[in-house]
Order: structure tokens, then sequence, then C-alpha cells
């Protein structure tokens, strides 16, 4: 292997990335859109869900329960209906989330002693919000049938009532349960994987497309200064790229960083090596960009997206898909990242994901090296 | 003019099914991301590893622990024996939620004074963290219930009947056993057909142009918009032919109810698929290599589906994002897959979604066909 050689390949590289002043802005572009796609458009946190309420009593019991729920911020009260089939339509065409619905012998019964039913109607075609509504108004509930006792335990003279259990509970790494921030670091494998894969994948494919491989091949160039030389621009940009991500994701989004510098730089690199061989290696198999860009989706950008737990916790997976992220390169990344920005884990907890990107990164770069022959057939 | 669009589209289908690779991904790769993403994503927080420290072992806090342990929710992994091993357990991941019962959790119980219960929770998943939270409060509040009423049969059992209590009554609507597959498989079949034929489009006419056969269609009678027409039909027919599989095998494979109307479904994946293809088209007037398209295309793709509500709740995304989704298609698309699918609902519903799609493709059309006007001069 010659340097000049490998500096003439990268050169030739460089400039036709440069001369596209398109792709060029959209490479620089990239890492902060996805940033703040990622980071403004993708909240789980879930907040003030349209509530309607049907309130089929009307007494100042039924009107001071609906008052708790009107007091709470996750809720929000967009209508008011006084029969079923007005509120089944506004569920149906998705103005109401959930609804209240209070019996017409709510007062009566409260008095009497017992237990009194309140139905919540949940929309619960997105069961995660479904969920976090009827745990909400769980607590409404709860709150509303606690003073309620208490004001009869008054009366009964019974003033030593206490309620059994307090839980305390606390949050641990991401004390405010943000999703923004579980969910930007992680945003970093996905621009790594799109650069590295995804364009890189192309660059091969192009050659061949186009007829200019031949031209290549008549060259004195050896395979491996091909592909160091066709992956170092892309290296570059992609490590500029990946520390602006991690700067947005610090500066501008304020995910917390515990973790050390050091171990972030280590695996970043580690985990270059092993997206850009696989860009590298796709494009090499392809032969056409159509085809290149198709497999790139298939094996980089869909599964960094969807296993390897960026967003999707990998242990709610089923058993035979869960040992299929093992060899997902980005699982091991991402645990890195979300180790590094929210836990503050020291390398030596780490050395499991960080041996398995090693492991990558070894295979995938001995296959990439080997794959390219230069040969015509 | 008709023989001419014929010919044109004779020609594309040849080139679509001429390697064998295209079928491939045509009909393989759908079907692929259909199963990792009916299996992927789930937003079911179940089975949460957990880890138990009881320093009281009384009959009470046992109680409590078995009550966790009982429930599909939590899985005690590991019983320590000190305050130090849950921190250690919580930081290395092994544990996301930690139940501290300290000494004399079952006497405070017995005098009716308040016990207290400390819960640590590893945030790094808020959203793990915050439905953890939710099955927390109802676990412990069913346990303090049933102590109360315990407690109240021991000391004044005339009383325990009188008691007022409101409890909530669940009612999930539509996905009644609250399953994130019967959310996600309707949402994905969207998703790919967005995939699958805005990069077959976005392709279709830079390829001409890159291989230069562009100019060779340009000089021969065919006139442009007979040339758009001819492009885009067999994406279209193809297109449609997908959505119906990845329909099909969604439906069957994963269970999923279909309440509709299949002719509301089928007008829907029309619309939609005519939005899909002027912004194909778009895209392929804009670029000249099929690199560009590419990332053009890819820079559609990420922000359409992010803002169309597939996966994350769109209540929750800050105003001027709402505003920017309303010009994503796939956002009434979604609307429209799940309403058919769960809902059951027909036009005098969705109209509004409906009307939105039809009114976005023309004028996309129109823009596209100005646009490649320019590009060929």
């Amino acid at each position: 292997m010659r340097a000049y050689r490998v500096v003439a390949m990268a050169r030739k590289e460089f400039v036709q990335i440069l001369r596209d002043a398109r792709s060029l802005a959209i490479v620089v572009l990239m890492p902060p859109v996805l940033m703040l796609l990622f980071g403004y458009g993708v909240n789980l946190d879930t907040s003030a869900l349209p509530l309607y309420v049907f309130d089929r009593e009307g007494s100042q019991q039924s009107q001071d329960l609906l008052k708790h729920f009107q007091s709470s911020r996750y809720f929000d009260l967009v209508g008011t209906v006084d029969n079923y089939p007005a509120l089944l339509r506004a569920i149906d065409e998705g103005r109401c989330r959930i609804a209240i619905v209070i019996p017409p012998d709510f007062s009566k019964k409260l008095n009497a002693g017992g237990p009194v039913g309140v139905q919540a109607l949940v929309d619960a075609i997105d069961d995660n919000t479904a969920n976090l509504a009827f745990s909400y108004s769980e607590s409404v509930v709860r709150g509303f049938s606690a003073g309620v006792q208490l004001d009869w335990a008054h009366r009964q003279g019974l003033a030593g009532l206490q309620y059994p259990l307090n839980v305390q509970s606390r949050v641990w790494f991401n004390e405010e349960l943000q999703s923004r921030a579980f969910i930007v670091p992680g945003v970093i494998a996905l621009v790594m994987t799109v650069i590295g894969t995804f364009l890189t994948s192309l660059t091969v494919a192009r050659e061949w497309e186009r007829g200019t491989m031949e031209q290549l091949i008549s060259t004195p160039v050896q395979p491996s200064e091909i592909m160091i030389g066709k992956v170092a621009p892309y290296f570059l940009i992609s490590v500029i790229d990946s520390t602006l991500c991690a700067a947005i994701a610090i500066w501008g989004f304020r995910v917390p960083f515990r973790g050390n510098w050091g171990t972030l730089l280590i695996s970043s690199a580690l985990f270059l090596v092993v997206v850009l061989a696989m860009g590298y290696l796709i494009s090499v198999v392809a032969k056409t960009q159509l085809t290149a860009s198709h497999i790139s989706l298939l094996t980089g950008f869909l599964p960094t997206f969807l296993l390897s737990g960026f967003i999707y916790p990998i242990d709610q997976m089923p058993v035979v898909l869960r040992a299929f992220t093992h060899i997902i390169p980005a699982r091991y990344y991402v645990s890195i990242l979300k180790g590094v920005f929210l836990r503050g884990s020291s390398i030596g907890l780490l050395r499991g994901d960080l041996l398995g990107l090693v492991g990558f990164a070894m295979v995938v770069g001995t296959l990439a090296s080997r794959s390219l022959q230069k040969t015509l057939d | 003019m008709l023989a001419r669009i014929r010919q044109m589209v004779i020609k594309e289908f040849i080139q679509v099914f001429r390697d064998r690779s295209s079928l491939f991904l045509l009909l393989a790769t759908p079907i692929i991301q259909l199963l990792i993403l009916g299996y992927a994503t789930t937003f079911e927080v179940r089975h949460v590893s957990t880890a138990v420290l009881d320093l009281d072992n009384s009959s009470e806090s046992r109680d409590l622990i078995a009550r966790f342990g009982a429930s599909r929710y939590f899985d005690i992994r590991a019983w320590v024996s000190d305050r130090r091993q849950i921190s250690e357990l919580i930081t290395r991941g092994d544990a996301t939620v930690a139940l501290h019962i300290n000494a004399g959790f079952g006497s405070h119980l017995r005098k009716g004074e308040t016990a207290p219960l400390q819960v640590i929770l590893d945030g790094t998943n808020s959203n793990i963290a915050l439905v953890a939270l939710g099955y927390v409060n109802q676990i412990t509040s069913d346990f303090a219930r049933d102590y109360q009423n315990k407690f109240q049969q021991r000391t004044s059992p005339l009383l325990l009947k009188q008691m007022p209590t409101v409890v909530l009554e669940r009612r999930p609507m539509f996905n009644e056993d609250m399953q994130s597959r019967w959310n996600f498989i309707p949402g994905v079949i969207g998703i790919l057909a967005l995939i699958q034929v805005l990069m077959l489009t976005a392709f279709a006419v830079v390829r001409e142009r890159e291989i230069g056969t562009l100019e060779q269609v340009m000089v021969t009678p065919i006139r442009r918009w007979e040339f758009i027409l001819g492009k885009t039909l067999p994406f279209f027919v193809i297109g449609f032919a997908d959505g119906a599989l990845i329909a099909i095998v969604g439906t069957a494979w994963f269970r999923i109810p279909f309440r509709g109307s299949l002719g509301v479904l089928s007008l829907g994946l029309v619309l939609f698929l005519l939005c899909v293809l002027s912004v194909g088209l778009f895209i392929s007037t804009v670029s000249k290599t099929q690199g560009q398209a590419l990332i053009s295309a890819f820079f559609f793709n990420d922000p359409a589906i992010i803002f169309s509500g597939f996966a994350f709740p769109m209540t929750s995304i800050p105003p001027i994002l709402r505003w920017i989704s309303y010009l994503d298609p796939l956002l009434y698309f979604e609307v429209v897959l799940r309403s058919v699918y769960l809902k059951g609902v027909g036009l005098n519903v969705l109209w509004p979604q409906m009307l939105a799609m039809a009114v976005f493709a023309p004028i996309m059309f129109t823009i596209s066909v100005f646009r490649f006007h320019k590009s060929i001069d």
C-alpha cells in the first residue's frame, strides 16, 4: 500500500463531494436537522389530553370531581356533552381522547357509603397514551376519593384514620423523566449510520454504474487503497457531524453529560469504522445505487432506528428479536451513548458493549477490505 | 397518445422486473420490514426487572412484595440485603425498579400509621419509568385499600360498609386489550408504502438523466406529460400492490381486527399513493444524481414519518411543528388507516383527511410538472 495513492483517491473523493454543492449542504445540515426533528418532534411525554365530560347527575359532588380533572395539567377540558351518541361521535372523530362519565346516582351512592364507579372512556388505539391517561385519571379519582373519605371520617369522629402507605419514588439518571433526554443521544448513532452506511454505500456503486470503475481498475491503485481512499472523506465528515450532534445535545437540548469524553470518543471511533466498512461492503456487492440504497436502508438505517434500543426498549421485545439485536452493531453503541450521557457509566461498566463494537469493527472491516476484486466480469 | 403512454408503461415495467434483485426488493423487503416493525415497535411495558430490599420481613411487607411479583408488569429478579446493592443494580442497568422497605413497616401498619415504601426507578428510558410508576401506584393503592378495609374490619366493622370510595372504571375503546401492535401494524402500512414508492419514483427520472437515456426519450415524439404519466403509472400499480400485500400479511399474521370498509381503505391508499408519487416526481426533477435523489427522499421520509403520529403522540409536540405536520400527507393516511381498522368509521368521519390528501396531490403534481419542464431545458 502506498500512501500517495491513498491520498490521491481521498482527494478525488473529496473533490467529488465538494463539487456537488447540494450533497455538501445536506451532509452539513443533516446533523442539526435530525437533531431538531428528534429533539422536538419525538416526544413521548403526554401533555394535556383532550377531555370530554358527561355528567349525568349535575350535583355539587359530581361537579367537584370534574373540577379535580380540570385542574390537572394532564387534561384539557374541551367539551361537555349530555348524551352518549354525542360522546361516541367525538371519540370517533378523534376530538376526544378521554371521556369521564359520572353516573346519575353519583352523590346518592356516595352519601350512602360504599364504592361508586366513575367511567373513564379512553381512545386506546395509542395504547401508550391510553395507559398514561388511565394512570393520571386514576390519581385524580384517588385524590378526590381520599378527600371524601377524610370528610366522612371527620363526621364519624374517626379523626385518627390515616392512609396506610406513603410511596416515595425517586427517579435516577433522568430525574425529570423527559423523553428527550433518552432519545437525543441516540440520534448521534443514527446520523453516523446515515452518513457512514448510506452515503458511503453509494460511492463505489456509482463508480460501477457510471463505468468509471473500469478506469480505476486500469490504474495501479490497489483494492485496499481504493477502500481507504474512498472511506477517508466520509470518516472525516462523520467525525465532524457527530461532534456537532453531541454539542447540540449537550448545549442545545441540555441533555446531561455525566460520563467521560474519552469513552465517547473511543466508542464513536469504533462505531464509525463499523458503519463505514458496512457501507463500503454494501456498495461493492450492490453494483447499482438503487440496490445499494435499499440494502443500506435495510441493514443500516432500519436496525439502528428500530432494534438498537434507540427509542424502542430492547428488553420489551420478543425473545427471538431480542437475541437478534445482538448482531446489530448500533445496539452496543446506543447503549454506550445512554450510559455516557445519562448514567455517567465508567469505561469498565461499558466494557461489554465496547468489546461488541471491537468485534464488529474487526469482522466487518476484514470483510470489506477483501471484498473488492479488481476484475471485470 | 394512449399508445405512447402504454409504451412508456411497458418499458418501465420491464426495467423494474428485469433484474431479480429489484423484484426481491419490491416484494421481500416490505414483508421483512413489516415483521421487524411489528415485533420491535412496542411501548408496552411488561416484566420490568425489579430488585427488592426488604429489611422488615413481616407478613405485611411480604404481602406487598408478593403483589408486585404476581403482576405481569414486574419481574422480581434480585433480592438484596443492603442499599448499596440497589445502587449497583440500577447503575448497571440490571434492575429498572427497586423496592426498598425499611424495618418497622409492618408495625407501623398495625398501629394504623402511615408506613413508607421507597421506590427507586431508572429514568434513562423515561417512558418505561413513567409507565412503571403508574403500575407501582396501582399496586400500592390496591394494597393500601385492602389493608385499610382489613384494619377497619378489625377496629370498627360496622362503619366499613359506609365508607365512601370512588373507583375508576377503565373502559379502553377500540383497542380493548391495549396492545401496541394493534396501533402499530395498521400504521406500518402507510410507512412502508411511503418508503417504497417514494424511493422508486424519486430514482425514476434521475436514473434516465444520469445514464443519459433521458435525452434519447426526449427526441422521440412523446410529450412531457405523457412521459410523466407513463413514468408514474407503473409505480402507482406497484405501490398499490405493495400496500395491499403489506395490509393482508400484516392483518393476518398479527391478527389485527379490521372493522371498517375495504372501499374506504382503498380510497385512502389511492389518494396517499398519489401524494407520494407527486413528491417522488418532485424530488426526481430537482435532483441531478441518484445520490441526491436518495438523500432528498430520505429528508422527506424522516420528518414525514416523525410528524405522522405513527409512533409519537402529536399532542406533545410544539405548536409550530404541529402546523408543519399539517403538510404531511402521511399524517392523514395514518388517521385513515387506524380509524378504518380499529374504529370502523367511514367517510362521514374521515372526509377531512381524504380531502386533505386529494388537495395535496394535484398541487404537488402541478409543481413537479412545472419543474420538470424547466429541468429538461
